[in-house]
């Protein structure tokens, strides 16, 4: 083991302003980090085990005969391996991750600690009912709150992420509509949705058209009535919208999407603004997701996991996906699965169910499901609702700050929702979105979304969640607004922000056009450390 | 209200500065009819801390933990212990409450643990490149697929009747929508799998044959027979690995031809969690590498050249490529992802190799046992850590009657094949190393009651 196999050479030349000048790479508490790989001692384990009882083998003669070339390191390397690398990460615990559309709030550790107890993370999918009670009572209560909470009619929870549930939404449609025996083809997707929109509609087989959108930043009403027809399966509509935006006629819109025969999606990602102030229920939606790592602050961790549950209205809800919950009189909770289906919708729910069958292996992300009802029985229907305001409120606060030297296309229209939207219209020449960006960054917060929605040049997208106090509001508002005006002086020196994070700006285009996308072994000639790479590689 | 910073002076100060009278102001694009008058009807107000935690410590006491009884389920997912460093670090607070690695500035940890992780996972699996993580096994198993499609422009796949039902549920879901055609079967209770017979249903018009190694009865069969003739048809063969400990002890499929390699990594550091959330696996050789699905993480220099990483290849993905993406998938499953791979750097080469012996030698001893019970017949010749038993009685009931025994027994093929007769006595056993010769005594004992 030698220092900072980590990239950068320590024998060069120290200069530029990155350069350390120390032997190791290292500045104090940022400590560079190899790959494990790198760092492998061949033989070294940090799990020790009984040994094994002597049997005769039954693999098949399958036995491997070659490594595989994973390293593996002691316990004490590993502790110190991984808080290294957490450390070159920016997370909601260290500070404002204003992330548009994201929803970054604070996680509740109550909630981590509840989806720890072992009756709930020590459970089996295919044990026997009985013995998972308590679960399936989680899965029904959270399933009710979320039912009350929307004014749906019914909720299908196991899609495992938003576009997961996204999915969920239209194979529900795709299959009430064949239960009519009305094939429709196309799907209507405003411009500013999400990426995930077109995708899914595409990944079930939708052909996708995009939707105009006023000056105002809403859905043209009347251009989508006049593409409305017999061809229309369904409308997918974020609301509010990825503008920042409530839909004000999202009513007629669904009015008029059903006078012509299809359906309405809703993109549930920016619940977190409306949830306790009005139900989707009430605007006509006939399905939308929930992202539960959104609006019920299940943690991001990285990238995942999500939760996507989907809320059905009455027309929608008998082809949910299988399995479900549901309680009966006695006040047995029943997971309901292929096998009894039929059997318990005819006997509970007065008629056959036609689901359109299961979408993922067992029932869903159950962790997820303990620390959202963990963080809805924290809240109450008082505490949901001030979250709604207070994002709202944080969100305005933002915009009405920063609106003199930030251009707000949509801000002429009124408040916002839970996020304020800027453009880099004003910026000096040459000077983008990003590099303001990198420019937060180094004034030690997370940017907000960039060039998101596709309908705003430059987009900034800014959403400060009900998390943040005053304080730190004023604080990234103070740094937004000072880089933002050196966007705009078209200051040199934004260019090569960020100059304090563990790396400067990365070469993504190298790393798309000569992909390396995992860890090769050098060949031996070329391997200066002795010692390392023992392993077998590929 | 203990998670909101607000205070109502600050509320009135910011309203100002908004230039509004109150906060119903903010919401007067939301129609009058529809707005809600005060707070939501049906939920109780907001509770402390220690009144939340009560209520779900009350409902976790109404479930029977798998670490508290004799416990013996698989098909699909597994107990095995984790280490407590694990658990730990994926509760380092840079870790949890990070986003996707949009801003790599200021996400190299999460990056780098991603490229570690797919640099483990194709080595495990064999193959050559994979990606940072699909939702579980079962979605990845349907991505497989779709990507074969892609690849090959045909849209029939042959799938093995030992591949999970639930697996095989979610494909046929997805197939009624996208058109493919799926070839599909019911598992019997022998020894031998049904590859030889996927041979032959092989045809020119075949996307891919997709097998379960070891298969939904336990059963190890060599897929390289099966990769020679796919290949022969031009079509590909996708193996999916429920249990990745396996591949400790036994060959990867990627060793044997497998083009596509997909699975479910509850296995290894995540933990059982009653279905979710889990990691599925997805590798494959690099020359498809564009139509893979999902994140991939790569390396890069930075401007001052030192060793970077990115998110990349994103023209795959749907927020550039929107509705010709080659999935729908954004979130994924990176913290479990993060359990996954610290738990395999734990354990290492040599760890892994430890792990699947200690599981193997005690799922062989529990297998002759049971085997040689009264009536009790052991299915498999070949097995890892999950073998099938047929009971002289139906397995559902059985496994009812083992509860009342406090002994968790396994999983019936009843419940994961209602309706089929043929399978009804049939009952899958997993035994990991968290088995103790006690539990292994309870579950003989539980066993020969109740089929007597």
């Amino acid at each position: 083991m030698t220092i900072n196999q980590s990239g950068w050479k320590p024998a060069a030349p120290v200069q530029g302003p990155g350069d350390t000048g120390t032997v190791t790479g290292n500045r104090a508490l940022m400590l560079e980090e190899p790959l494990i790989f790198e760092l492998d001692g061949a033989d070294t384990t940090g799990v020790d085990f009984v040994a094994a009882p002597k049997v005769a083998s039954r693999l098949g003669g399958l036995e491997r005969a070659e490594r595989i070339g994973l390293p593996g390191l002691s316990e004490p390397e590993t502790v110190r391996h991984y808080t290294r690398l957490s450390r070159q990460n920016y997370g909601i615990d260290l500070g404002l991750f204003p992330l548009g559309s994201c929803t970054m709030k604070h996680n509740p550790r109550l909630n981590e600690k509840m989806a720890r107890l072992p009756g709930f993370a020590d459970v089996h999918p295919l044990q026997p009912r009985e013995t998972v009670q308590g679960a399936l009572e989680v899965m029904n209560e959270l399933a009710f709150w979320l039912i009350d909470l929307t004014g749906m009619h019914g909720v299908a929870m196991s899609p495992k992420a938003g576009a997961h549930g996204e999915l969920c939404g239209l194979l529900c449609i795709r299959a009430a509509l064949e239960a009519r025996g009305d094939a429709r083809e196309v799907v209507l997707v405003p411009e500013s949705a999400h990426g995930t929109n077109p995708a899914t509609a595409a990944f079930c087989g939708y052909r996708v058209e995009n939707i105009p959108a006023t000056d105002a930043g809403r859905v043209d009403l009347e251009a989508l009535k006049a593409r409305l027809g017999p061809d229309v399966a369904a409308v997918m509509i974020t609301n509010p919208n990825t503008c920042g935006l409530f839909e004000p006629q999202m009513k007629e819109i669904s009015d008029a999407v059903h006078a012509a025969g299809g359906f309405v999606y809703c993109d549930g990602a920016n619940f977190n603004a409306i949830v306790g102030k009005v139900r989707p229920g009430d605007l006509g939606v006939d399905a939308m997701h929930i992202n539960l790592h959104k609006t019920f602050s299940t943690p991001h961790g990285g990238g995942g996991p999500g939760s996507g549950p989907v809320v059905l209205s009455e027309a929608l809800s008998p082809f949910g996906p299988l399995p479900y919950t549901a309680r009966t009189a006695d006040g047995v909770v029943h997971l309901v699965e292929e096998e009894q289906a039929d059997e318990f919708a005819e006997e509970h729910f007065g008629g056959k169910l036609q689901s359109f069958g299961r979408m993922t292996a067992f029932h869903g992300q159950m962790g997820m499901f303990t620390r959202a009802l963990t963080y809805i029985l924290s809240h109450g229907a008082d505490g949901l609702k001030q979250v709604a305001e207070d994002a709202v409120l944080n969100a305005n606060y933002v915009l009405r700050s920063l609106e003199d030297v930030l251009d707000a296309p949509f801000a002429h229209s009124g408040p916002c929702m839970h996020e304020a939207l800027f453009s880099d219209k004003g910026f000096a020449d040459g000077f983008s979105t990003l590099d303001l960006a990198k420019a937060l960054i180094d004034e030690g917060f997370h940017p907000m979304t960039m060039y998101f929605p596709l309908v705003v040049h430059g987009a900034m997208l800014v959403e400060p969640t009900e998390t943040e106090s005053k304080a730190a509001l004023d604080q990234f508002i103070a740094a937004l607004r000072s880089v933002a005006e050196r966007a705009r002086a078209g200051d040199e020196a934004l260019k090569s922000a960020p100059v304090y994070a563990p790396r400067r700006r990365l070469d993504e285009t190298l790393a798309a056009r000569k992909p390396i996308v995992a860890f090769r072994t050098p060949a031996p000639d070329a391997n200066k450390v002795s010692g390392l790479n023992e392993v077998g590689g590929q | 209200m203990r998670y909101l910073p607000l205070t109502d002076a600050d509320r009135r100060q910011m309203l100002e500065r908004v230039g509004a009278g109150s906060i119903d102001e903010l919401f007067r694009d939301v129609p009058e009819a529809a707005r809600l008058g005060g707070p939501i009807e049906g939920l109780p107000m907001h509770a402390p801390e220690m009144a939340v935690e009560r209520h779900l410590t009350a409902l976790a006491a109404k479930n029977v933990p798998a670490g508290s009884v004799p416990f013996f389920l698989g098909c699909g997912a597994y107990k095995h212990h984790v280490p407590a460093s694990v658990d730990h670090l994926i509760q380092r607070g840079e870790f949890l409450t990070a986003y996707t690695p949009y801003q790599p500035e200021i996400a190299q940890g999460t990056l780098q643990v991603l490229f570690e992780f797919q640099s483990q996972v194709a080595r495990l699996t064999g193959c050559e490149v994979a990606n940072a993580s699909m939702y579980d096994g079962s979605t990845a198993c349907w991505e497989a697929i779709g990507m074969a499609r892609r690849i090959t422009r045909r849209k029939k796949a042959v799938i093995s009747s030992g591949l999970h039902p639930h697996y095989v549920a979610v494909c046929n879901t997805m197939a009624r929508f996208t058109g493919d055609t799926l070839v599909t079967g019911t598992p019997e209770l022998t020894a031998a799998t049904d590859l030889e017979q996927l041979v032959g249903q092989i045809d020119g018009e075949t996307s891919a044959v997709v097998v379960q190694y070891p298969d939904i009865l336990g059963r190890i069969a060599d897929l390289t027979p099966l990769a020679a003739a796919a290949h022969a048809k031009g079509a590909l063969l996708i193996a999916v690995v429920t249990e990745p400990v396996a591949l400790g002890l036994i060959k990867s499929p990627g060793e044997m031809g497998a083009d596509i390699v997909v699975g479910e990594g509850q296995s290894i550091g995540v933990g059982l969690q009653f279905g979710g959330p889990y990691v599925g696996l997805f590798a494959c050789r690099e020359k498809h590498i564009r139509q893979m699905p999902g994140r991939i993480a790569g390396e890069t220099v930075d401007a001052e050249g030192k060793r970077g990483f990115v998110l990349t290849l994103s023209t795959r993905e749907q927020h550039i490529r929107r509705e010709k993406a080659t999935s729908n998938i954004c979130t994924n499953s990176g913290l479990c992802a993060l359990a996954f791979s610290i738990h395999l750097t734990l354990l290492g080469e040599t760890g892994l190799r430890r792990l699947a012996e200690l599981n193997h030698a005690r799922a062989v001893q529990v297998a002759e046992r049971l085997g040689a019970l009264p009536g009790v017949r052991l299915v498999n010749d070949s097995l890892f850590n999950e073998f099938t038993v047929e009971l002289p009685v139906e397995a559902r009931p059985a496994v009812h009657r083992m509860v009342e025994r406090n002994v968790l027994g396994g999983v019936s093929l009843g419940r994961l094949y209602p309706g089929s007769a043929a399978l009804a006595n049939g009952l899958v056993v997993a035994v990991t190393e968290t088995v103790t010769d006690e539990d292994i005594d309870a579950l003989e004992g539980a066993l020969k009651e109740v089929v007597a």
